[in-house]
C-alpha cells in the first residue's frame, strides 16, 4: 500500500477567482484542485495562470493537499501552465483527458525536468489522471501503472457521459461499468480511486445517496464543486463507532501478537492478519480525521518494526 | 474634552447637553424619578378621530422646538415619518427634534427638511444617507445614537421628553385601541412603540386600517391614546416585512455558523431551560438552524427565544424547542402571523427587552446570543455604527444591550470583507465594550475573551480552532495588509451613547 493520505474530498477551486483562492486554507476538505482548465474561460487563461502562480507562492503554511488541474497536454496552454505553477510547489497535477498511458508518461517526463531544475526530490510532484472518456476507461489498467507518481485515478463522469453521448442521471446506472473499471484498475495498481463531482449543489440528499454508493463500491473519495458538499461526504466516509471499536481491538491484538513473535492472531474467534490490520489502520486514521479518536497510527504499527 | 475608560475623547457637552463619559458597563446608577406626563380627562363620549395627519398635528398642539417620535416596526417600508415631516413643514413649524425608535434608509426623504430647519436634531440613531451626509459635514444636524434599551431608558427617565408620538397603527379602532397584527401594514409586534405610548406627552395613533370598535387583541390601549388619525397608507407592505428571511449559502458564512454552534454547545448552556437570541442575517439564521439540530438531538426543551423574531424562531417554538418567544419586532410574514395567533409568542416592550434601568430586563435572562459586527478590535470592542470610510451608517439596535445581558455573547463576522480586515488593532467607533463580548467567531478561528476561561478550555478540548485574538488579527493582516487610518476633523457630529446614558464614543466629521 502506498503512503496513506486522506482524500475523501477534493474541492475544485476556479483559478480565476481570487476570493475563492484566498479561502483555500479555510475549507474543510482534504484537498483542493485549483482549476486552470474548464472553470476558466478562454479569455482569462493567462490571467488565471498568473493569479494561481502568485497564490501558490504566497500560500506557505499549507494545511491540505494542493493539486492543480492544468489544461490538457494537447492544448497550447499546458506547457505555460506547468512553467508558471510548478515553482509554486503544488503537491501534484490533476491531468485532464488522460486517455492513454503515453499522455501520463509525457507529463511524468516534464515533471522530472522541473524537479531537476527546482532541486526537488525526483517523484515529488504527484499525478492524478482524469479518466473521463470511453477511451480512458478502456485504458484504465495501463494508465494506472503508467507512472510511480500516480496517487490515484479520478473518474470524470461529466465528460465521460458526454463522450458516450448519454445523459448523466442521479441514479448513476449508466456509470456503473465505467466506475468498476476505474476501481479495478486503481485497486490492482495499489492506488486510490476518486469519484466524479456531483453537480447539483442544492440536492444534498442525492449527493448522500451517490456518495454511499461509491463508498460501497470502493472509492476512497470524491471530487466536489462546492465547499458546502464537504460535510455530507465526510459524514458518509466517517467510520461507524463499532468499526472504530473493532479496529482498536485489532491494533491491540496485532501488537500483542508481535510481542509473542507472530504476525497472525485470533480475535474473538476470527483471524487477524495483515489485510485486517491495514483495513483497521485506515478506519482509525479516518476516525482521527473526523475527531472521533486521538490515536495516531504509524507505519510501524501497521507493519511492525524491522 | 475628557478621556473615557476606553480611551476615547469625549467632549464636555454636545448640542447644549452636558455629557457623562463611559466608565464601565455596570456601575452607573440612575438618580431619577420615572418621567411624568399630565393626566388628562377626555370629555364624555368625545371623539378621538381628528381626520388626517395635518389635523392630528394641529390637535396635538405641536409647536416650534418640540420633539416627536415614531416607531420603526414598519422598517424600510415606513411612509409615516416622511409624510408627517412634510405636513409639519406645510404648517410652518420649525426646529423639531426627532426621537424615533430608529431611522431607516427610506427616511432620506427628510434631508431637504433638515436643510430647511424643520428638523434640527435626532435623538436616535440613523441608518443610511442622513448619517453619511452628517459625517461628511454636508448636513448640520446633531445625532445621538442610542441602543434599543438605551432609547427606552431615555424616555422612561425623562431625559428625552417626547412631546408627541405619532404611532403607526396597522389595526386600530376609533377609540385608539390598536395592534400590529393585521391589516395591509401589519408588522407584528409593536414592542418599540409601547414605550412611547406610555411616556410621550401626547399620543396619536395613525392608521390606514380603521376597524369597528374594539380592535382586539389590544396591543396599545385606548386609555393612553389621545387622538386617532387616518391616512391612505402607512407604508409599503413589501418592505415592512420580508416574505422570507434566508439562511446563507455562502460556504464561509456556513463555516462561521458551524463554529458559533460549536461555541454554544461547548458553553454547556444548551440544555433544558436554554435561552437564545440571534439576528436575522444569513449567518445568524444558519447558527439558529445548527442550534435547532443540537437541541433536537439532545431533546432539549429551551426556555425562550428573544429579540427580532423570524419564521425560523417560530418553527422552533411550534416544534416545542422553546417555551416562549419574546418578540420586540417581527422580521417576516410568518412571525407576524404567529404573534397574532399564538399566546406563547409574546409581544415585549423595548423597555422590558433591554432597558438597563429597571428591575431586570429580558436580555439579563439570555444564555447565548449571536451578534454581528462591522469591526472588532483586539480588546473585543465591537463597532456596528460606522463603516470603512468612517461614515455613520448604522444604528446600534440591541447590540450593546444583548452583549451586556447574555451569559455568552458571540460575535459572528467574516474575517475579511472586500479587502478590509474585520479584526483590527482598534475599531473606528466603539458601539459595544469588549468587556461584555464573550467570543469572536470568524472563519479563520475563534477568539475567546479571558473572562470565559472554562469555555476556552472546553473549545480547545473539542479541537476547535481557538486562537488568541492578536494572532487572529495578524493572520488577517497578512492577507489584507494594514489599512491606512481614516482621517477625521475635530468636529463631533454624533454621539454613541451606551445603554446607561454615558458616552462610549463619538463620531467625528471625516476629513475630505
Amino acid at each position: 500500500m502506498a503512503e496513506y493520505q486522506l482524500r475523501r474530498t477534493l474541492l475544485y477551486v476556479p483559478g480565476n477567482m481570487p476570493s475563492m483562492l484566498q479561502n483555500i486554507p479555510l475549507f474543510q476538505c482534504d484537498g483542493v484542485i485549483i482549476d486552470l482548465e474548464d472553470a476558466v474561460p478562454l479569455s482569462e487563461k493567462d490571467a488565471a495562470r498568473i493569479l494561481v502562480k502568485r497564490y501558490l507562492e504566497s500560500y506557505k503554511e499549507r494545511n491540505k493537499e494542493i493539486l492543480v488541474r492544468i489544461n490538457g497536454l494537447d492544448t497550447k496552454w499546458a506547457l505555460d501552465d506547468l512553467k508558471a505553477i510548478l515553482p509554486g510547489i503544488p503537491d501534484g497535477i490533476r491531468l485532464p483527458k488522460a486517455d492513454t498511458p503515453e499522455i501520463v508518461e509525457r507529463l511524468d517526463t516534464l515533471l522530472t525536468e522541473y524537479e531537476e531544475e527546482l532541486g526537488l526530490e525526483l517523484g515529488f510532484f504527484k499525478i492524478l489522471p482524469s479518466i473521463e472518456t470511453a477511451q480512458a476507461v478502456i485504458n484504465a489498467t495501463a494508465i494506472a501503472r503508467a507512472s510511480p507518481r500516480l496517487i490515484g485515478l479520478a473518474f470524470g463522469a461529466e465528460d465521460y457521459t458526454a463522450t458516450m453521448e448519454i445523459n448523466r442521471t442521479k441514479g448513476g446506472e449508466e456509470l456503473f461499468n465505467a466506475r468498476m473499471n476505474v476501481l479495478w484498475a486503481a485497486k490492482a495498481a495499489g492506488i486510490q480511486a476518486i469519484d466524479s463531482i456531483f453537480s447539483d449543489v442544492n440536492d444534498m440528499e442525492a449527493l448522500r445517496v451517490e456518495t454511499e454508493l461509491i463508498k460501497r463500491l470502493g472509492f476512497t473519495g470524491k471530487c466536489l464543486v462546492n465547499p458546502r458538499q464537504t460535510d455530507v461526504i465526510h459524514e458518509v466516509f466517517a467510520p461507524k463507532q463499532d468499526e472504530i471499536d473493532y479496529a482498536l481491538q485489532v491494533m491491540e491484538a496485532i501488537k500483542r501478537a508481535r510481542e509473542m513473535g507472530t504476525g497472525v492472531i485470533s480475535l474473538k474467534g476470527k483471524m487477524v492478519d495483515m489485510p485486517v490490520v491495514i483495513r483497521s489502520a485506515r478506519v482509525l486514521r479516518t476516525a482521527r480525521a473526523h475527531g472521533m479518536v486521538d490515536i495516531i497510527i504509524n507505519e510501524e504499527d501497521i507493519h511492525g518494526a524491522e | 474634552m475628557a478621556l473615557n475608560s476606553l480611551g476615547r475623547q469625549i467632549p464636555e457637552s454636545f448640542a447644549g447637553k452636558k455629557l457623562v463619559p463611559y466608565s464601565d458597563p455596570w456601575s452607573l446608577q440612575p438618580h431619577a424619578e420615572r418621567s411624568t406626563r399630565a393626566i388628562r380627562r377626555l370629555s364624555h363620549n368625545g371623539s378621538k378621530l381628528v381626520g388626517g395627519l395635518r389635523e392630528a398635528i394641529i390637535a396635538s398642539g405641536l409647536k416650534d422646538g418640540m420633539t416627536i417620535s415614531t416607531h420603526h416596526s414598519l422598517r424600510n417600508g415606513d411612509q409615516l415619518l416622511n409624510d408627517l415631516v412634510k405636513e409639519i413643514d406645510a404648517l410652518g413649524i420649525r426646529d423639531i427634534k426627532i426621537a424615533s425608535t430608529s431611522i431607516h434608509i427610506v427616511h432620506a426623504e427628510l434631508i431637504p427638511y433638515i436643510r430647511k430647519g424643520v428638523i434640527t436634531g435626532f435623538e436616535c440613531g440613523v441608518n443610511g444617507p442622513i448619517g453619511e451626509l452628517v459625517s461628511k459635514g454636508e448636513l448640520d444636524c446633531p445625532i445621538v445614537v442610542r441602543s434599543h434599551g438605551g432609547r427606552a431608558r431615555s424616555l422612561i427617565t425623562g431625559e428625552i421628553p417626547v412631546d408627541v408620538a405619532f404611532l403607526a397603527a396597522p389595526y386600530c379602532d376609533e377609540y385608539g385601541n390598536f395592534n400590529g397584527y393585521y391589516g395591509p401594514s401589519a408588522c407584528g409586534s409593536l414592542g418599540y412603540a409601547q414605550v412611547d405610548a406610555q411616556h410621550a406627552h401626547k399620543v396619536v395613533a395613525v392608521t390606514d386600517n380603521l376597524v369597528p370598535f374594539p380592535a382586539v387583541p389590544v396591543g396599545i390601549p385606548q386609555s393612553v391614546v389621545d387622538f386617532v388619525a387616518q391616512v391612505p397608507k402607512l407604508g409599503d407592505p413589501k418592505k415592512i416585512v420580508s416574505t422570507t428571511t434566508r439562511i446563507t449559502t455562502d460556504p464561509i458564512g456556513l463555516q462561521i455558523a458551524k463554529y458559533a454552534a460549536l461555541v454554544m454547545e461547548s458553553s454547556g448552556y444548551v440544555k433544558d431551560g436554554f435561552s437564545f437570541q440571534t439576528g436575522t442575517g444569513g449567518i445568524s439564521l444558519a447558527v439558529a438552524e445548527n442550534v435547532r439540530a443540537i437541541m433536537r438531538k439532545g431533546k432539549v426543551k429551551g426556555s425562550f427565544g428573544c429579540g427580532g423574531i423570524t419564521g425560523n424562531f417560530v418553527d422552533m417554538l411550534e416544534e416545542g424547542l422553546f417555551e416562549a418567544l419574546f418578540d420586540v419586532q417581527c422580521f417576516d410574514l410568518r412571525a407576524v402571523e404567529s404573534i397574532g395567533r399564538n399566546q406563547k409568542h409574546v409581544e415585549m416592550t423595548a423597555g422590558t427587552y433591554a432597558n438597563p434601568f429597571n428591575c431586570g430586563s429580558v436580555v439579563n435572562r439570555l444564555d447565548c446570543a449571536i451578534l454581528s459586527a462591522t469591526e472588532v478590535d483586539v480588546n473585543f470592542n465591537v463597532n456596528v455604527n460606522t463603516e470603512s470610510m468612517g461614515y455613520l451608517l448604522h444604528n446600534t439596535g440591541g447590540h450593546c444591550d444583548v452583549a451586556a445581558g447574555a451569559k455568552v455573547s458571540i460575535v459572528v463576522a467574516p474575517s475579511i470583507r472586500g479587502r478590509l480586515p474585520i479584526v483590527r488593532d482598534a475599531v473606528t467607533t466603539i458601539t459595544t465594550p469588549g468587556e461584555t463580548v464573550g467570543v469572536i467567531v470568524t472563519e479563520r478561528g475563534i477568539a475567546v475573551n479571558d473572562n470565559l476561561p472554562e469555555l476556552k478550555a472546553e473549545l480547545i478540548r473539542r479541537h476547535a480552532p481557538v486562537k488568541d485574538i492578536h494572532q487572529l488579527r495578524d493572520e488577517i493582516y497578512a492577507v489584507t495588509g494594514v489599512p491606512k487610518p481614516i482621517e477625521f476633523e475635530d468636529k463631533v457630529v454624533a454621539l454613541i451613547e451606551y445603554r446607561d446614558g454615558s458616552i462610549i464614543d463619538v463620531v467625528r466629521q471625516v476629513r475630505a
